[in-house]
């Protein structure tokens, strides 16, 4: 069977479980819509990360824009609170999106590590500008209309929500490096001056990529902020040292610039970080900071990519006694 | 090596199509498809290139020889504008291109291949074929879509054409030096050039392979009709595919002249063996 044939059969099962998980697993639903949210943050970081080689600690400014998009629209529209979410989870995206639209340009200009590091300052820009912003609760964060339906059924449909915006989000991110334009932020990341002398468009090519993840993450905004209910600018929305780099960290552990491998990164970093919390208390930071030294040191191309060396050296043998 | 199969043409065959130089007769004149005039180009102190000027013409094999740090590569990045010239210009059918970018230059139908070959490592050899479509009619909208079936098809072909086609599924990083070079002269082919400057095809290829590469090279200018301009430091080899040379020393043009001509000109023999 083809591979994208084996890949698909493999979406039944867990688009399976992740329907029925909320009722396997009544206890932990927040959690277990987190994990979507962070298989999302991590798929979303590897298109530019992984796929292109542009490594942007900034990726949180998306889902922050969405989250104050949703949370503003949601305060002023006075619309019923579902149409309210909707159409704010909708804007979320588009401004998400138009900020990478515009931030693209100038700073996708600038190549490797540098890149990296100016993209480090647009969590910290974006977190003060949020603290002092009035309009949109300056330091003090908005607090997001209450869920009109059953106590009981508020973190079901939030989960659900971002089940789907998870699912939605992989599937784009699969259609999109199907594409030429996939082929060519893969050109850019192996080699973006020869790119350049082969006339493809790279800077189309890389402020488009940007843009998609950023229309997704803004999309989470949302969703991730009324699960929540309060809008806090740095711990939540603008959240760089712990979202912003918990992307990155889950998308190399899993291995980067595969479909697969930012899902996985994602679902092992959420649980052992779960885990980490409920017996290690205390030190659960110390944990999580010694994981993420183990995964640099052994598992620097992630875990798909060790899963893919040992393969081959598995093969490699094989051929060699045969 | 042998490769006796005919080389298939693209499906739109490139604009230019002069054919070799025996079916044009030799006084015929017309404009040629490269005009560089007056380029001077300085790196601080350093000039590589000292009012460089000469003609490409359209369907031909131009050669390009000197010896190291003579500036040739230099002239090649300034033609492919990889830097700006400081003073002159360069004409591409008549049109002004030493102001514009590498990948607009590229898009007008100027491809250049690299010393040190550079492909796209982590892609398979299809891959690296089949994001080297021609760029110029590319827009977002239109990158959006899958690589053609047409355009798998056309690189299969030219793997197949290059040796390659074993190798098709590998990714490019794991070829040897002298795959890379055939992977990146398939490329430049894949893009459907108008002009292809070769900066020193046959460097670090197996001399066994080179007469198989040589072969190459002008079926690629006879039968697609892509014109031809090479840097080669291999005397045998460019002797053999140019069918007019220049030659360049300490930033300046040397000579330039028919191969026999070059061979025997005294000023180009006393700058390769550096003279008393």
């Amino acid at each position: 069977m083809s591979r994208s044939g084996r890949s698909a059969l493999l979406l039944v099962p867990i688009a399976a479980l992740g329907i029925a998980a909320p009722f396997l697993l009544p206890t932990i639903v927040t959690q277990l819509a987190f994990l979507w949210l962070m298989i999302l943050f991590a798929v979303t970081w590897d298109v530019n990360g992984g796929q292109m080689g542009y490594n942007s600690f900034g990726n949180v400014l998306f889902f922050g824009v969405g989250v104050y998009a949703c949370a503003v629209i949601q305060r002023d529209s006075g619309l019923g609170y579902y149409t309210a979410l909707f159409l704010g989870t909708g804007a979320g995206a588009v401004c998400a999106a138009l900020a990478a639209l515009v931030l693209g340009p100038p700073l996708l200009g600038i190549r490797g590590h540098y890149f990296a590091i100016a993209t480090l300052g647009l969590s910290i820009v974006a977190a003060d500008i949020a603290s002092a912003w009035e309009y949109i609760g300056a330091a003090s964060g908005i607090a997001l209309p209450v869920y009109p339906g059953a106590i009981e059924g508020r973190a079901r449909f939030f989960y659900y929500l971002l089940f789907a915006l998870a699912a939605l989000t992989w599937l784009a991110a699969r259609a999109l490096y199907r594409t030429r334009l996939g082929l060519a932020m893969n050109a850019i990341r192996d080699n973006e001056d020869k790119a350049e002398a082969m006339g493809v468009h790279t800077t189309r090519c890389k402020v488009f990529a940007w843009s998609v993840a950023a229309f997704f993450l803004g999309a989470a905004g949302g969703p991730v902020g009324n699960l929540v209910g309060f809008v806090d600018p740095r711990d939540l929305a603008f959240a760089g040292a712990t979202f912003g780099v918990w992307m990155v960290l889950m998308a190399v552990l899993g291995g980067r610039g595969t479909l697969w491998g930012p899902v996985i990164g994602a679902v092992i970093f959420h649980v052992t970080q779960e885990v980490f919390w409920t017996y290690l208390l205390g030190w659960q930071r110390v944990a999580m900071g010694l994981l993420i030294v183990v995964i640099v040191v052994f598992f620097p191309t992630g875990i798909l990519g060790w899963v893919s060396r040992v393969r081959r050296r598995g093969d490699a043998a094989q051929a060699s006694s045969a | 090596m042998e490769y006796t199969e005919q080389l298939p043409k693209a499906e739109q065959p490139p604009r230019t199509s002069t054919g070799s130089d025996a079916t044009r007769a030799p006084t015929e004149r017309q404009r040629p498809l490269l005009e560089v005039r007056g380029v001077w180009k300085r790196f601080g102190g350093l000039v590589a290139n000292h009012d460089v000027s000469l003609d490409v013409p359209a369907g031909r094999i131009t050669g390009l020889i000197g010896p190291n740090g003579s500036g040739k590569t230099t002239l090649f990045n300034a033609i492919a504008g990889h830097h700006p010239i400081d003073e002159g210009s360069i004409r591409f059918e008549g049109r002004e291109i030493s102001r514009l970018r590498t990948a607009r230059i590229a898009r007008l139908g100027i491809i250049r291949t690299f010393q040190q070959t550079r492909v796209y490592r982590g892609m398979t050899c299809v891959q690296n074929m089949q994001i080297s479509v021609p760029q110029a009619h590319e827009t977002l909208a239109s990158m959006l879509h899958r690589p053609t079936a047409a355009s798998t098809e056309r690189a299969d072909e030219l793997l197949e054409f290059t040796g390659l086609y074993g190798k098709r599924f590998m990714p490019a990083g794991e070829l040897s030096f002298g795959q890379q070079k055939l992977l990146e002269f398939a490329m430049a082919l894949m893009s459907e050039p108008r002009l292809l400057l070769l900066d020193e095809p046959t460097a670090g290829i197996n001399p066994v392979l080179i007469n198989g590469l040589v072969d190459r090279l002008r079926r690629a200018n006879a039968e697609l009709g892509i014109t031809l301009f090479v840097i080669e430091h291999n005397m045998r080899v460019i002797m053999n595919l140019a069918s007019h040379i220049y030659c360049m020393a300490h930033g300046e043009m040397l000579a330039e002249g028919a191969p026999e001509e070059i061979r025997n000109d005294p000023r180009v023999i006393e700058a390769y063996l550096g003279g008393r």
